[in-house]
């Protein structure tokens, strides 16, 4: 029996991501770099750690392998304890056979026994596609005062936007009315944020519920929490303000990454008393080279800038040579990019190259119609031959590449 | 062939701490701040340990507060063992011995140490000399000379130091002649302090010098041995550089930059390590330039920054200047200020407006937390 804990978090990051395309073809949504240096999980696991909250579950099914070595023992979160830590729970054979995770529900439930070693009060259901900071200890707090069964995470969205979020109605404090999932007509603009508190001994039971019912999709947001609500339980809105993107889509991933270079956006992650932490790269300080121009961009050490970059955001060990132009970019860590390339509006995931004289991506303002334009993505290790020119809102991976010189 | 973890290290973290006093004046010469993320000590801890090497004692003299922050359990090196592993070694003194002051003295302080462990040979490095070194070549010599001592060397003006030990080599790279200098001179074989030996040898001189009241392991040791015992000097091909003056530890840092020898020293297949500082990357801001510098984590950009280093977190405001100069971990550089050839040291404040301007050959140096 491992020692009782008030709290554990179990963050759900089994998920495909496959509105990333390319970008998540060989890796799992959690696991795609964000930043300038980390990897979305960091922000989670981060979270966690700067909330006193030191055991952490990590569910893992779709691409497992580079999220696993990635998180490793957790001592770059300070999550390698004697007690609690991190643990990476994968599906298992058991008597009754194999199962592959079949929702989120599903997969806290496959872990009951996880959960029980450390007999805890509350268990913080977590995902791993949200850029935000949040104090989960504030959160717990809220939901004991309230004596809630349930809490979830609620942010207040601009109301025009507010019809592609599952939407939460409440009544003066903060208790919830009614759940709404993506209105056409929003009557609330308190969108759930995919943060639950739940205590313990109440998740168990409809957990096992659930699991035993036909038909079930077995999903919180689907099929546990409006059994909850329907019989009566305690649900509150937790009320969040400050920075959260849900880094789902191509677009928003772009925009998130952007959105650090923009002073009014409310995301520091240079705050002392709550850093992000990641695996940290091996490399010297980024060099910038005497006819090289740098404005309004981040850059990670080990990279190497002889070019133009503007408006872009440079990971570990980018190389970007000679007359080589980069702007509202993405270039993601050990990409070269090739003398008197031009890459915009693009992300360019790991390792790729992208030879001399290519062009990738191109401005809105070139189109003829703009609904062709877009992000442009170039997958991980593509190589992109000299002079060779990749449209914009294209996605080029390893199989596609041909078609595209 | 010598295999690394047959070779115990030992780091002497103080050695020549006195040619920089103004960078060593609140730490030891290991925890020198170097290259925009680096202290010294990362670069020797570093070559042992992609040599194989997994077994080091670290030997403090004074000022180590900031070093054992720096090392901590090892971790960063992958020295956090069971077996083995990273040691400090604080000074061993009884009530009517000082604090240690030589190598011998040093090495008398830690024979036990030194005997428990089970390597069969012993490496020594000092922290002045700033190398990616290729330790394993240097295993391979010391074997197929046959030597008993071998001395790492390379071909340049020796610096200027105390007692500093200069090599007259045969063409087989057997040392036939040891000289002592401290006013630097000629070209030669200057030594680079790392000394590879058995450590049963190693045990034999120390006791011996001890007994004899010798205490300068230059000139009671190899001089006097150079005859008697068969030394090779190891020439190293690799980047190295001697700090031998804040002078030196300027000019060697602008050497760096635009030169292929940041490449040699951070060779990819042989990562200098160092401690993790959870920074987010660089940020450039509107209107930033920058050119022909390195810069590390945490720096926020809103000025103009010209050949110079950056360590992690420097701000540099809008419309400050900054040339030619080293900027220490955590300093502020305000607004329209303006530096030229200066070293500020950790944690400095340079308030708006102000200009500070020394020459190439005559850096000014800010010391730790002083705002100016």
């Amino acid at each position: 029996m491992a020692r009782k804990m008030e709290c554990i978090a179990m963050l759900l990051a089994g998920g495909q991501g496959s509105r990333l395309g390319v970008l998540t073809e060989k890796i799992a949504k959690p696991a795609v770099p964000y930043g300038g240096k980390y990897r979305i999980i960091d922000f989670p696991l981060s979270n966690c750690v700067n909330s006193g909250i030191y055991t952490v579950g990590v569910l893992t099914q779709y691409q497992p392998l580079e999220l696993n070595d990635y998180i490793g023992n957790g001592q770059p979160w300070d999550l390698d304890r004697n007690d609690g830590g991190v643990h990476v729970l994968s599906p298992y054979q058991q008597i009754e056979g194999s199962q592959w995770y079949k929702g989120t529900a599903n997969a806290i439930y496959q872990n009951i026994n996880f959960i029980d070693r450390y007999d805890p009060e509350y268990v913080l259901i977590l995902s791993g596609d949200h850029i935000y900071k949040m104090d989960y200890s504030q959160m717990l707090a809220y939901h004991k005062e309230k004596g809630a069964d349930c809490t979830i995470a609620a942010l207040e969205v601009p109301w025009e936007e507010a019809s592609r979020f599952g939407l939460m109605i409440t009544d003066e404090d903060d208790a919830i009315l009614k759940f709404e999932e993506k209105p056409k007509n929003p009557s609330s603009n308190k969108a759930s944020m995919g943060i639950y508190i739940f205590t313990w001994s109440k998740l168990r039971r409809y957990l096992i519920e659930d699991e035993a019912k036909e038909g079930s999709s077995n999903d919180f947001g689907k099929d546990l929490i409006p059994a909850m609500f329907d019989n009566g339980e305690k649900l509150y809105a937790y009320p969040f303000k400050g920075y959260w993107k849900d880094v789902g889509t191509i677009n928003s991933l772009w925009e998130a990454n952007l959105d650090l270079l923009n002073p009014n956006v409310d995301l520091n992650l240079s705050d002392p008393d709550w850093k992000i932490y990641s695996r940290n790269p091996v490399s010297p300080p980024h060099y910038i080279a005497a006819d090289a121009r740098v404005q309004n961009s981040l850059i990670a050490e080990g990279s190497r800038v002889e070019g133009d970059v503007d408006f872009s955001v440079l990971f570990p060990g980018v190389t970007v040579k000679k007359g080589a132009v980069i702007r509202d970019s993405i270039i993601m860590p050990g990409t070269v990019i090739g003398e008197n390339a031009v890459v915009q509006y693009a992300i360019v995931a790991e390792d790729a190259v992208i030879g001399d004289g290519a062009q990738v991506g191109g401005r809105p303002e070139s189109m003829k119609n703009l609904d062709d334009w877009g992000v442009c993505v170039i997958g991980a290790r593509v190589t992109i031959e000299p002079g060779g020119k990749v449209e914009p809102k294209r996605m080029v991976s390893s199989s596609t590449v041909k078609e595209v010189r | 062939m010598i295999s690394g973890n047959n070779v115990l290290g030992i780091i002497f973290s103080n050695a020549y701490e006195d040619s920089v006093s103004e960078l060593t004046a609140a730490r030891a010469m290991g925890s020198v701040p170097f290259c925009g993320r680096y202290r010294l000590i990362d670069f020797p801890l570093s070559s042992m340990v992609n040599a194989g090497m997994d077994h080091v004692g670290v030997i403090t003299k004074s000022n180590y507060q900031s070093l054992m922050d720096h090392l901590g359990n090892g971790k960063p090196w992958d020295l956090s063992r069971k077996r083995k592993g990273l040691h400090i070694l604080p000074p061993f003194n009884s009530s009517h011995s000082g604090v240690y002051r030589d190598r011998i003295q040093a090495l008398s302080g830690i024979l036990g140490f030194i005997r428990q462990a089970t390597e069969e040979y012993v490496l020594m490095c000092d922290c002045n000399v700033v190398s990616n070194m290729k330790l394993t070549e240097l295993f391979r010599e010391h074997e197929q000379s046959g030597a008993d001592i071998t001395i790492a060397c390379k071909h340049g003006v020796p610096p200027v130091l105390r007692d500093h030990i200069n090599l007259a080599l045969h063409e087989d790279g057997s040392v036939r002649q040891v000289y002592l200098s401290s006013v630097g001179g000629e070209e030669c074989h200057y030594s680079l302090n790392v000394f590879l030996l058995r450590k049963s040898l190693l045990e034999r001189l120390i006791n011996n010098a001890v007994s004899l009241n010798q205490n300068s392991f230059e000139r009671d040791i190899i001089q006097k041995y150079a005859g008697r015992l068969n030394m090779h000097g190891y020439v190293v091909r690799e980047y190295a550089c001697t700090i031998d003056s804040l002078r030196s530890y300027y000019n060697h840092s602008m050497a760096l930059l635009g030169s292929g020898q940041v490449d040699e020293l951070f060779a990819r297949e042989r990562p200098i390590y160092t401690k993790v500082r959870d920074d987010m990357p660089a940020m450039y801001g509107l209107g930033a330039s920058a050119a022909n510098s390195l810069i590390a984590d945490g720096c926020v950009i809103e000025g103009t920054v010209e050949n110079s280093i950056l360590f992690r977190g420097v701000r540099v405001a809008k419309g400050a200047v900054v040339r030619n100069s080293i900027i220490m971990q955590g300093s502020f550089v305000g607004e329209d200020a303006r530096l030229e050839c200066v070293i500020t040291d950790k944690s400095v404040v340079i308030k708006p407006h102000k200009a500070l301007c020394g020459a190439d050959d005559f850096p000014i140096y800010v010391g730790k937390r002083l705002v100016v």
